[in-house]
């Protein structure tokens, strides 16, 4: 076990540095496995520890954090795919709270409701009071915009944003950018910015360095996964050119409940899984709704995103881990631990 | 009766219902509202089936949401627009005017549908 768990890791870094990575270079990873055990790479010599041992996390920075995002937790669906998506969403969030340190922030890529409902975002709230993390950023995805405009959402989550709820901040030198694209969606269309938010990007880039760490994050994926699903963004790719310039950028988004990653460049980007249910990969169904599967699998295809920020590196290392850690079959889409590589 | 009395008399008959025939469907539509075909389009795995229905002025579409996920209709030039349908929920529709009708959903903008007027 332990020697396929070293030739899966070494896989891993095969591929790194067949995209050009150094794979040298700082890497932290933790591993979510029923072993907690915690690998570090330094200087190329991986090194395990089990998890308790690990409680004082001797060797983080200061200026090193981590955040979770969280995304499609969908409160108020109710069908077979998950009859219970509140009690999902407080597995996710008893695993974020297990952690040895809680993370500085929680993420949530949208879809926070299944139909805008005040009772439906109120329980997600409740829920969430629960998390040891408690500064949340929310951005909305398209289930939270259907009373009109997405006025309820932006009721709720919208202080401080602008237009349809799209706003930065920074943290620890880290520069984060929630944007809507769920909002004024065109027949025939995929996700949407618009021109508004477009400049006001621009705009908010305009004049950081190069070398800040710049962390994207909206409800539908930035990049065209499966148009004929709806799954990308009629005009990422201009929002894309105004990070270009920076060293290290990561985009973070939802929507498709399941784990999808590239990397470009000096972006990578991630989709995560649900808390809710899952959805089939692309083309494998007669389209992109809730997939059931057996019962004691579905806890494994639903999962929360660790993300931990390595300052010395400028790097983010993005560990996805499935809400169900025992002992899984084949990894397919949204099961098991998957490391991304960093932008570097 | 001479024989060419009988002849024409027994022409005449099928010739007066022939005649009634042929000025009765207009009419008769015209008066019997119950005739007027309604249409039903069902949404399922993110379409709308018939994506494209064409129906009389006057006509009533129906719109089923099948899915397990909820949807919208909105058509595109704001003529009309539904509040969010969710699993077995419905939304209807007169079209007091001919034309050619195209809408989507707002949620999911991939599906799109057009109902026709005639």
């Amino acid at each position: 076990m332990r020697d396929k768990k070293q030739g899966l890791i070494d896989q891993k870094l095969q591929d790194l540095n067949n995209d050009g990575v150094d794979r040298r270079g700082f890497l932290k990873c933790m591993a979510w496995a029923g072993t907690g055990l915690v690998w570090t790479l330094n200087g190329g010599i991986p090194g395990s520890r089990a998890f308790a041992k690990t409680a004082e996390r001797s060797a983080a920075k200061d200026a090193d954090f981590t955040f979770v995002q969280i995304s499609d937790s969908h409160i108020g669906f109710n069908k077979p795919a998950n009859p219970d998506v509140t009690a999902t969403l407080q597995t996710a969030i008893s695993k974020i709270n297990a952690m040895p340190h809680p993370p500085d922030f929680i993420i949530h890529t949208g879809d926070l409701s299944q139909l805008s409902k005040p009772s439906e975002f109120d329980t997600l709230d409740q829920s969430l009071k629960g998390a040891s993390a408690k500064q949340i950023y929310f951005v909305p995805g398209e289930h939270d915009m259907l009373s009109d405009n997405g006025e309820q959402y932006l009721e709720r989550y919208g202080k401080g944003t602008k237009g349809t709820g799209y706003y930065s901040f920074d943290h620890k030198g880290v520069h984060f950018v929630g944007l809507v694209n769920v909002a004024n969606l065109k027949a025939g269309g995929m996700g949407s910015l618009g021109n508004e938010q477009l400049e006001w990007l621009e705009d908010d880039l305009k004049g950081r360095s190069a070398s800040t760490p710049i962390v994207l994050f909206a409800h539908i994926p930035l990049w065209t996964i499966y148009p004929d699903w709806g799954w990308g963004t009629d005009d990422s790719e201009q929002a894309l050119s105004y990070v270009k310039r920076f060293g290290s950028v990561t985009v973070l988004n939802g929507h498709i409940h399941q784990i999808m990653q590239k990397v470009e460049g000096k972006v990578s980007f991630h989709t995560a899984m649900s808390t809710a249910f899952p959805q089939p990969a692309p083309g494998t169904a007669p389209s992109a709704g809730p997939m059931k599967v057996p019962a004691d699998q579905l806890q494994r295809v639903l999962g929360i995103t660790d993300v931990n920020y390595v300052v010395s590196g400028h790097s983010l290392a993005i560990v996805d881990s499935p809400l169900d850690t025992s002992v899984s079959s084949a990894s397919e889409n949204g099961s098991g631990s998957s490391l991304l590589r960093l932008a570097r | 009766m001479t024989r060419t009395n009988v002849w024409v008399g027994s022409l005449a008959i099928p010739a007066m219902i022939a005649m009634l025939l042929l000025a009765g469907p207009s009419r008769v539509a015209a008066t019997d509202q119950s005739s007027t075909p309604n249409a039903e389009v069902k949404i399922d795995n993110f379409s709308f089936g018939p994506q494209t229905v064409t129906v009389p002025v006057g006509a009533t579409v129906t719109w089923v949401n099948h899915d397990d996920i909820p949807h919208t209709v909105v058509s595109t030039d704001g003529v009309f627009k539904s509040k969010v349908r969710d699993t077995d929920e419905k939304f209807s529709y007169t079209f007091t005017k001919a034309g050619i009708y195209s809408y989507f959903c707002s949620v999911h903008p991939k599906m799109t549908g057009q109902v026709v007027v005639q």
